[in-house]
């Protein structure tokens, strides 16, 4: 077998069924093999486009998404796409062409030193130069970006060695010596856990995207209703607990909820699962949790104790030892007045805004979910349009909301529908998107219409690059600089590539133009145009303690 | 603080530039590396010594330096009891006269003379890195010419 032939073999074995990716000179060799293989392969129109569809389709199925590009400008334009997954600790395989092997170092054609590149942003990286090692290569790549903490692993294959022979050889197990994650928490760690939890009086579990990864919905809910200890998410969390129940806080944080925050300001035990405290989480460090005790269960001993100072920390599976603290726990204490006070919070401070005016973007989200009923996959964009989406759609179960938490990259939400969608074909994908950040990949409404992938995109268009006119509105006296945009007309935009559009001025058009996106088999774009100068509240302002927000009505 | 890290590595391309890329990430300057191979062909020992102000982030360092995949143990002798030796070669200036005076130097020292030309030494010396600092003082008295020196290797 060729090179090319053994890389398509190897994904198979690895059970992949999809492909995102844009073919060029140095992968000639693979996407010949491909056009003979089952593997279905999605072309897009950017390979950051291809990269963050692959990274959609991992989040919305659990599968480890792969994307291909050609060496040179090819890899390059992966890296935002890679450092998205990176951030996110996100599964990812990306392929990349090489020149060949012995141009290499030489300043060839289309030649960029990828793996020195993407060091950074990637749990591991390879650079085959023997065609006998790609088949271990990518059963380790495979290993490596699923297991332990996962994320992105690049293999960088130069064009001669997908042409090179060699025989199949496909490893029946590989070892890696310096690789050996804990899955299982130490057991005195647990015991010393499950000993705070029964003696705490005001508990709050504080849930990341370990959560999801882990597959811990079921155990982070079964310990919550044991322990009646609220539940509040990262932005990385969310659809880890279902949004609707009543122990449920929503998202924390710079835009979390009041009651969220002020539940984390007034705990003596504060659980964090699957999460790694951060700045955006915590606001101002010295002035997070000051009451409480801290339990931080992560399987990256990394993210233990780097913000915050942590009395006990176990390190594993969160799946794994949530089970183990559900077999320990024997005894709680009664948590009612707690819980009381977490409700009065709740009515005292609810998420809230002011109707009247243009449409409020806010309307659009609820619109969204109860058109949906609450069981869409919803991605999106990063912004005012990403936090809105984050407090007003609630999330009922894992995978269902895909957002870019650590690298906030705009241009995200769309592509990653469309990886979504093809992930989940049988669900209803809306990607909420800013007029900003949907003009940053707006290229893959192609990759829609040709490929048939119906997405609807909600355009919440205010004419403003929007949080960071927020952001210079509160703290730069509205001297608006350069965020005051021009925008194409969406739906002519839309229907030029073949897909439709529709355009809501009026409230009372926003829940019909729902209903007719969602009947559309087509993928839609709607261009709904909000209230231009509407903030996001409640809101800490950056290096605040997160008990200190501002605006709103909260 | 001046740490001394000891990395077991796989042999392989570009582990050094990982694990470099950890320190310079964070604005620390690795003040002196040692990197060889061991018994085991497919290992490589790499000795660190850093400079750091803040544990905190030598502490973060040296958990990003576990999470390498290439990265088999690494060891952290600051605070335990080691030998650690460095080697320099060092040109000075040199006439028959001062002979007897440097052999007198030396002989406190693990170092020789292992060069003397027209009116240059090549002096060589293995020592721990407090004897060598006091050693390069005193000859500076000579007139270095030339200095090299390889990283710190250590023991426990």
């Amino acid at each position: 077998m060729t090179g090319a032939q053994i890389l398509i073999e190897s994904l198979k074995r690895e059970g992949v069924e999809v492909m995102f990716g844009y073919p060029g000179g140095s992968v000639l060799p693979i996407f010949d093999s491909l056009y003979d293989s089952d593997i279905r392969f999605i072309l897009t129109r950017h390979e950051q486009g291809a990269a963050h569809a692959a990274d959609g389709y991992t989040r919305a199925t659990g599968k480890t998404g792969v994307c291909i590009a050609t060496s040179g400008p090819g890899a390059t334009n992966l890296t935002t796409g890679i450092a998205n997954a990176y951030m996110d600790s996100i599964p990812l395989i990306a392929i990349t062409g090489q020149v060949k092997t012995f141009l290499i170092g030489n300043d060839a054609f289309q030649e960029a030193d990828i793996t020195g590149v993407t060091r950074p942003i990637t749990k591991h990286n390879y650079l085959v130069k023997d065609v006998k090692d790609l088949a271990r290569i990518i059963k380790e790549a495979f290993h490596i970006a699923s297991t332990g903490r996962p994320g992105p692993v690049l293999v960088d294959i130069p064009v001669d060695v997908q042409q090179y022979e060699a025989d199949f050889v496909w490893p029946e197990e590989i070892v890696v010596r310096g690789y050996k994650p804990t899955y299982f928490g130490h057991p005195g760690q647990i015991k010393k856990a499950a000993k705070l939890i029964t003696a705490c009086k005001r508990p709050l579990i504080y849930a990341g995207g370990g959560i999801i990864t882990s597959g811990a919905h079921k155990e982070l809910k079964d310990l919550a209703e044991r322990i009646k200890a609220p539940v509040t998410m990262t932005l990385m969390g969310l659809g880890g607990f279902p949004g609707t129940h009543e122990l449920s806080l929503g998202m924390l944080g710079m835009h979390g909820t009041a009651y969220a925050n002020h539940a984390i300001m007034d705990a003596d035990l504060i659980i964090a699962v699957g999460a790694r405290f951060d700045d955006r989480v915590t606001g101002r460090l010295d002035a997070f949790a000051p009451l409480a005790k801290i339990i931080h269960i992560d399987i990256d001993p990394a993210s233990i104790s780097k913000n915050v100072r942590v009395d006990v920390p176990i390190v594993g599976d969160a799946k794994n030892i949530l089970g183990q603290l559900l077999e320990e726990i024997k005894q709680v204490s009664d948590m009612s007045d707690w819980l009381k006070t977490i409700e009065s919070w709740k009515k005292k401070y609810p998420l809230a805004y002011k109707d009247g005016g243009k449409i409020k973007p806010q309307y659009i989200i609820e619109q969204i979910y109860e058109a949906t009923k609450g069981e869409a996959i919803i991605t999106t964009e990063v912004g005012q349009n990403q936090m809105w989406a984050c407090q007003w759609y609630k999330y009922g179960y894992p995978r269902t909301f895909i957002s870019s938490g650590g690298l906030g990259t705009m241009g995200f939400g769309f592509p990653a529908a469309i990886g979504a969608k093809v992930g989940c074909p049988e669900k209803i994908v809306f990607d909420i998107a800013g007029d900003g950040s949907i003009q940053m990949n707006i290229q893959e409404l192609a990759t829609c219409v040709s490929n048939k992938i119906n997405i609807k995109v909600a355009i919440l268009n205010n004419g403003y690059l929007g949080m960071v006119r927020q952001w210079q509105e509160l703290f730069y006296k509205k001297r608006y600089s350069y965020t005051r945009i021009y925008n194409p007309d969406f739906v002519k935009l839309a229907e030029s590539y073949g897909a439709a559009g529709l355009r809501v001025t009026k409230k009372e058009e926003v829940r019909p133009a729902i209903e007719k996106a969602i009947a559309i088999d087509n993928t839609v774009f709607i261009d709904f145009h909000i209230e231009p100068e509407e903030n996001v509240y409640p809101m800490v302002p950056a290096g605040e303690a997160i008990n200190r927000m501002i605006g709103g009505m909260a | 603080m001046r740490h001394t890290i000891s990395v077991l590595v796989e042999n392989k391309f570009g582990v050094l530039a990982r694990v470099a890329g950890l320190f310079s990430a964070r604005g620390y300057n690795i003040s002196s590396l040692a990197v060889s191979d061991t018994l085991d062909p497919t290992v490589s020992y790499m000795t660190i010594v850093v400079e750091a102000e803040d544990e905190k982030v030598l502490e973060q360092i040296k958990k990003q330096l576990n999470k390498l995949i290439d990265v088999i143990t690494i060891t952290d002798f600051t605070k335990k009891e080691h030998i650690n030796r460095e080697l320099i070669l060092v040109k000075v200036n040199y006439s028959p006269k001062d002979k007897a005076r440097l052999e007198g130097i030396l002989s406190k020292y693990i170092a020789k003379i292992i060069q003397h030309k027209g009116d240059t030494a090549i002096i060589e010396a293995v020592d721990e890195q407090e004897k060598i600092k006091e050693l390069l003082e005193v000859l500076s008295r000579f007139g270095i010419k030339e200095l090299v020196r390889t990283g710190r290797v250590v023991i426990a």
